[in-house]
């Protein structure tokens, strides 16, 4: 590939793979920037970028993940995505097919998350300069409820995750580090909205939501104890970790409490509106381990967790990566 | 999971408990010696599920704690060094040396990678011919083998791009040095259980006659160390000083005899020092004349001069059981796993370490 000099090369490029597989008619207008109809609602606005490697894994792509990533931080915020934009930073002597398979990727999330990409850019480097390809996705949702964050948990509140722990993570690590296990372990990649949805039509009163990607439950959880000032009790028996990823994580050395996931989240209600929430999410279809793990109450910041044989350990957060041990 | 889920069984820890909090009528110190021991003590709030009058402190068993500051700058001197490719375990890469880690080597442009066996970095030099490959063989007698491995398959197939570095250090001669500290409060030991079973229970022997102390062999989940704890502390009570094997399921007494015959094969022992506690006899392996040409520090001619460590670092102490990571100043303040002083802050076996993450500071 030599394209994205601005010249024909690029315009082969946007006509033969981006335009059809994204197909919308604002980016169909071919302008410099795109135009939005008035929204009557709050919006919400967010950007994430991309560069996982592999760009291929057990049960998708870099192209769906840039969706989804971004799609699922504006669910969180409690809003519907809407629109995309997308940036693409390709690396020179990329294959066309590799790039057309992640394209198809991200158009397939796009519909099934009901958003419209509906602005990009692409631009190459020189081979050696990136990983393959780059992605930059920003988004705009509606907001369907008032404002939610961890400045709005009280002490009595109750966290719910949406289902089991650490698939995206063991499933990237698997193919990177080319370890194969019995049972393969697919990415949990998936758009959040839908069961956000379910919980705000079910009138569910949400504190703070929290998708539990890089640095997974620990991380999410340890943000909210220290930006709210309260202690988070979680009970480790009552954590959902599929017997694969507990088995690949025994092997290396990890723990799933700091997996990253890119199809969960957790959700802070108060402590009466629990059981009425982990209902809704499993009606939803969508969320059929979902569970209360634990409460908040008065005291230190931090997260605290009784373990399964009834011991207590903090869970602090993650310094840099998890690095397997020696032995 | 199967074999796993029986020895976390949380029932069956709390009967343990009661059954030590029974048996134990004094005070009693008891040493696990190996870190991978202390992080499940840790992670899974064991100790608050002991009676009181059974203190554990932790031992010197962190391979990455205890290789010396000298060797980790060699190893950051070697992979800086042009066609270099420097493999080694996750764990090492964070530890600093004198003037940098391994990961700070990364970032000036080293090629530092992580790798999950020696036979992979074996691999990777047969890859590479133009390499030169080396691989940081760190850890006490249970990875020994599989380094061993490495350098055979090498020595056999002829990839001669492939070195390591060594920094192999074995647990009795450390059970010994912690045991002649004019400080010594240990006065029973769990003996390592991945140890055992490479190389068996036999050297024990010596040590628990010698020293009149009990040594259990154990396992690594709760109800194995509830288990080891309970016969170290039957033990005390009767005033006996045996060997004891709690560890049956994966452990015999004379360990497994062809992984301790492929480590003999390649390596000897000899004197090694150990990072913060000093130089100890007969306690680490090098490799034999025959496979010296694998020898990384020859090969690359590093140096290993001593160096200094950081005044305020009490590794040395912590390793030995003298000091508790709490009660060093530095812990959690100048010296946290973002900005570790010593190694134990660094490491997934390191003492320090585990009460940073798992709330030993807060007790």
């Amino acid at each position: 590939m030599a394209h994205g000099g601005g010249g024909r090369m690029t315009e082969r490029l946007i006509e033969d793979v981006f335009l059809p597989a994204f197909g919308g008619a604002e980016l169909g207008r071919r302008h410099d920037g795109a135009y939005l109809p008035q929204s009557r609602r709050r919006l919400a606005v967010t950007t994430d970028s991309f560069v996982v490697k592999p760009l291929l894994f057990p049960g998708g792509s870099i192209g769906g993940l840039a969706v989804h990533g971004t799609v699922n931080d504006l669910a969180m915020c409690g809003a519907r995505p809407l629109y995309l934009t997308a940036g693409f930073i390709l690396e020179e002597g990329l294959e066309i097919r590799l790039l057309r398979g992640i394209v198809d990727d991200m158009a397939r999330a796009a519909k099934e998350s009901g958003v419209e990409i509906i602005t990009a850019d692409t631009k190459v480097v020189e081979r050696g300069k990136g990983d393959g390809v780059y992605i930059n996705t920003s988004g705009i949702g509606e907001c369907l409820i008032g404002e939610t964050g961890p400045w709005r948990v009280e002490p009595g509140d109750a966290v719910i995750v949406s289902g089991d722990l650490g698939r995206h993570g063991i499933a990237i690590l698997s193919v990177r580090e080319g370890i194969e296990f019995t049972t393969r372990i697919e990415s949990d990649a998936m758009a959040l909205w839908p069961a956000v949805a379910a919980l705000i039509d079910a009138g569910v009163e949400i504190h703070c939501l929290r998708d539990l990607t890089r640095g997974g439950l620990s991380s999410a959880l340890n943000e909210i104890a220290r930006a709210r000032g309260v202690e988070i009790n979680i009970d480790e028996a009552s954590i959902p970790v599929s017997a694969a990823v507990r088995g690949a994580c025994e092997f290396l050395g990890l723990d799933p409490l700091y997996v990253a996931n890119e199809g969960r989240f957790c959700v802070i209600v108060p402590g009466g509106e629990a059981a009425r929430t982990v209902e809704a999410l499993k009606a939803s279809g969508l969320a059929a381990e979902a569970c209360v793990i634990g409460a908040l109450r008065e005291g230190r910041s931090r997260v605290v967790m009784k373990t399964r044989i009834g011991g207590r350990r903090i869970v602090d957060m993650l310094s840099g990566e998890q690095l397997p041990r020696i032995c | 999971m199967k074999f796993l889920d029986e020895y976390r069984d949380g029932e069956l820890v709390k009967e343990l408990g009661r059954r030590i909090a029974a048996a134990a009528t004094r005070d009693w110190t008891i040493m696990e010696v190996c870190g991978g021991q202390t992080h499940t003590i840790l992670k899974t709030g064991l100790e608050g599920l002991l009676p009181g009058n059974v203190q554990l402190v932790h031992g010197p068993g962190c391979p990455v704690c205890v290789t010396p500051l000298e060797l980790i700058d060699a190893a950051v001197e070697i992979a800086l060094k042009p066609g270099a490719v420097f493999t080694s375990f996750g764990d090492m890469l964070r530890v600093p040396g004198s003037r940098l880690s391994l990961f700070d080597a990364r970032a000036r442009g080293a090629d530092v990678r992580i790798v999950y066996s020696p036979l992979d970095a074996v691999e990777l030099a047969r890859r590479m011919p133009e390499r030169e490959v080396v691989f940081f063989a760190v850890g006490f007698e249970t990875t020994a083998p599989a380094n061993a491995m490495a350098v055979w398959q090498a020595a056999r197939t002829g990839v001669s791009n492939f070195s390591i570095l060594t920094a192999h250090v074995l647990v009795p001669p450390a059970m010994e040095a912690v045991l002649a500290s004019p400080e010594c409060r240990v006065q029973a030991f769990l003996a390592p259980g991945h140890v055992c079973t490479v190389d068996g229970y036999e050297q024990y022997e010596a040590v628990a006659e010698r020293y009149g102390v009990p040594v259990v062999v154990t396992g690594f989940e709760p109800v194995d160390l509830m288990e080891g704890l309970l016969a170290a502390v039957r033990q005390l009570e009767d005033g006996r000083a045996e060997v004891e094997n709690r560890y049956a399921r994966a452990v015999k007494r004379e360990g497994n005899q062809e992984a301790r015959r492929i480590v003999a094969e390649v390596f000897e022992t000899s004197s090694r020092k150990w990072r913060g506690i000093g130089a100890i006899p007969n306690s680490g392996l090098k490799l034999r004349p025959a496979y010296a040409r694998f020898d990384a520090l020859k090969r690359f001619g590093a140096r290993t001069g001593e160096v200094a460590e950081p005044e305020q670092c009490q590794a040395g102490r912590v390793l030995q059981g003298l000091l508790k990571p709490t009660a060093c100043a530095a812990f959690g303040t100048h010296c946290t796993p973002d900005h570790p002083l010593g190694a134990p802050m660094v490491s997934s076996e390191g003492a320090c370490a585990a009460y940073y993450l798992y709330g030993g500071r807060d007790e």
